[in-house]
């Protein structure tokens, strides 16, 4: 990976041609609208989202609002039972989700990358729920969950399950089955991203461990993973922001419930501010997840060396 | 086959000569190529029955008169199709989410264009802490921003004008468009444009006659992303849109699953009202997914 980026960086100081054909100003005029936009719509949020995280800011409570010091924060951490129950629906969430897509990605991508009568087909049918909508994979789950006319019924005619149970309202089993409807559509996603990166292997180093006499697990183990290693730490760290901000498949699908099973952080977070217009707490647990999300990340990173490896 | 077989049969003292016999055709890279066919047909077939039921349960639903219980969609009837399409207003929000998609598309493709171009050609002041403003807002959670950029488009009179929405999805769309792009425009020599330059072209001639054609593939690439990627999202659409006569498909959807008796043969038309776009964005695609990924994203 650092040989890629080497040999991407720009040939030539481009500042020598600044005379003849470049003002100088030109690269700030460039990237002006993306900054602007982005300073707008993200940064400004950002930091009022800091700001209100500090105030009591409720407009349908105007009496009440004005600079609240780390009330919020307090409230959140000694006396919100949901805050505690949402944070950990949202670790096990993810922890699960990025964990089975990670394990079925990579087997997918292994086995898509191998030559095989109607490979570009198989391709592209596994890769296809990759391009479905968090919404309408929701609408396609209920359909499928539905206990009148779901696929349920048709498994307990075969003898699994009972009919008339609703996968999705029934709290010992709604964690599976939202599981289940959000890896059909995740899988993908690492399928995709490891088989990009398996194009790259050097084929020499199969050859040589296969002089070698090394079995094919030893080949996966010894060559692949290792040159893997990179794109999964980066595919997992971006797949498990993705999805513990994800809001639309659990809003759809569960809305939460039922009573509250699968609420996670952010769901909590949305229906604190838009039904209960409690702004001022809404911001300040988006700090929290704010920071609990960028310290994974960095003891993440940290932990699996990222980049550390030269090849 | 058989060699392997034989040698899964008999262990320890056959296996070594038939391990030697099992590797000739030499100079050809083989090790990953000779897995036997059925660790790749059996696994495959049964993620397949798992990736393709739930499409042939919509289509299913879709297709067959309401109450049947049928397995096959037969008889055929387009009534929940014309259904959803006038009476649950999809027409109205099938053309929403169409101009949400073209305008993200648009603007996100030109505002990464201009960036990824300075990114990639210049060494400027700012240049790492942009870069490092761009890879830090993969961080930011949209979902988790709604009250403030509802604030925002409040006071920019935008809330229920697609405006607003468009915006949004632009934003959260630009830093990975912007960095892939760059790495894109790398991969383009820069002596190319250099000569265009000697041959009397201004910048932007040059750029628009030697650089631009290049990056055709990239291009439709992060285009289709940012259109597939709008036309998908729901939060935004949700939040900023009030009126019914200016909400998007995946709002529609959900509107569609959350009334008190869902009508499924209604859901199931509209969830393939909202897919074909994107299918037919990806099958257009296809062919650029692989590569645009690895010379772009994880290249990064």
């Amino acid at each position: 990976m650092a040989q890629a980026v080497a040999v991407a960086k720009p040939p030539a100081p481009p500042r020598r041609r600044r005379a003849s054909a470049t003002p100088r100003r030109l690269p700030y005029l460039l990237i002006a609208p993306a900054a602007l936009l982005m300073l707008g719509f993200i940064a400004y949020p950002v930091i009022s989202v800091f700001y209100y995280s500090l105030q009591n800011y409720n407009p349908t409570k105007p009496w009440r609002n004005g600079y609240a010091g780390f009330d919020n924060f307090v409230h959140a951490f000694t006396d919100d039972p949901i805050f505690w129950d949402t944070l950990t629906f949202s670790a096990k969430w993810v922890f699960v989700e990025v964990g089975l897509q990670l394990m079925f990605g990579l087997a997918l991508a292994l086995i898509v990358n191998q030559t095989f009568v109607g490979r570009s087909l198989g391709r592209a049918l596994v890769f296809s729920p990759w391009a479905v909508s968090g919404v309408l994979t929701s609408a396609i789950w209920v359909l499928l969950y539905n206990s009148q006319t779901g696929i349920t019924r048709y498994l307990a005619d075969m003898g699994i399950g009972t009919y008339g149970t609703s996968w999705l309202s029934d709290t010992s089993t709604v964690f599976s089955a939202a599981i289940v409807a959000d890896l059909w559509r995740g899988v993908p996603f690492f399928a995709i991203l490891i088989l990009a990166d398996l194009q790259s292997v050097s084929k020499d180093l199969y050859e040589a461990a296969e002089v070698d006499g090394a079995s094919r697990f030893k080949q996966f183990w010894h060559i692949t993973l290792p040159h893997l290693k990179d794109a999964i730490v980066l595919s997992t760290l971006l797949r498990a922001v993705w999805e513990f901000n994800n809001v639309d498949l659990l809003y759809t699908l569960t809305g939460g419930g039922p009573a509250g099973e699968t609420t996670t952080l952010p769901l909590y977070i949305a229906n604190t501010s838009v039904d209960a217009h409690n702004f001022g707490y809404a911001s300040a647990l988006t700090t929290v997840a704010f920071v609990i999300l960028l310290f994974c990340s960095v003891i993440y990173l940290r932990l699996s060396k990222f980049g550390s490896e030269s090849k | 086959m058989i060699t392997k077989e034989a040698t899964e049969a008999a262990p320890t003292p056959v296996s070594v000569p038939t391990e030697a016999e099992h590797r000739p055709r030499k100079g050809k890279y083989r090790a990953w190529d000779d897995a036997p066919r059925w660790q790749i047909y059996l696994p495959l077939s049964i993620y397949l029955v798992f990736t393709l039921i739930p499409f042939y349960w919509i289509l299913l639903f879709a297709l067959r008169p309401a109450g049947s219980t049928s397995l096959v969609p037969w008889p055929i009837t387009f009534e929940h199709f014309e259904k959803v399409w006038t009476e649950r207003s999809f027409a109205t929000y099938f053309q929403n989410s169409l101009l949400v998609g073209v305008a993200t598309l648009l603007m996100t493709t030109l505002v990464a264009l201009a960036g990824g171009y300075a990114l990639a050609r210049f060494d400027f002041k700012v240049k790492r802490a942009f870069m490092l403003a761009l890879l830090c807002s993969q961080f930011v959670p949209g979902a988790l921003l709604l009250v403030p950029l509802f604030e925002i488009f409040a006071e920019l009179q935008m809330i229920n004008s697609l405006t607003s929405v468009i915006i949004a999805e632009t934003v959260f769309q630009l830093p990975l468009s912007m960095i892939l792009i760059s790495n894109f425009i790398k991969n383009v020599p820069y002596t190319l444009e250099e000569a265009a330059w000697v041959d009397g072209c201004n910048r932007f001639t040059a750029f628009r006659i030697v650089v631009l054609p290049l990056l055709r593939p990239g291009l439709i690439a992060v285009g289709s992303f940012a259109f597939v990627h709008s036309w998908n999202h729901f939060l935004f659409a949700l939040m900023f849109l009030n009126n019914q006569s200016k909400q998007t498909i995946p709002v529609g959807l959900n509107t569609l699953m959350s009334a008190d008796s869902v009508d499924l043969g209604a859901l199931a038309a509209g969830g393939i009202i909202a897919a074909v776009p994107v299918v037919l964005v990806f099958a257009f695609i296809q062919k650029w997914l692989i590569t645009g990924f690895s010379a772009g994203a994880v290249k990064g």
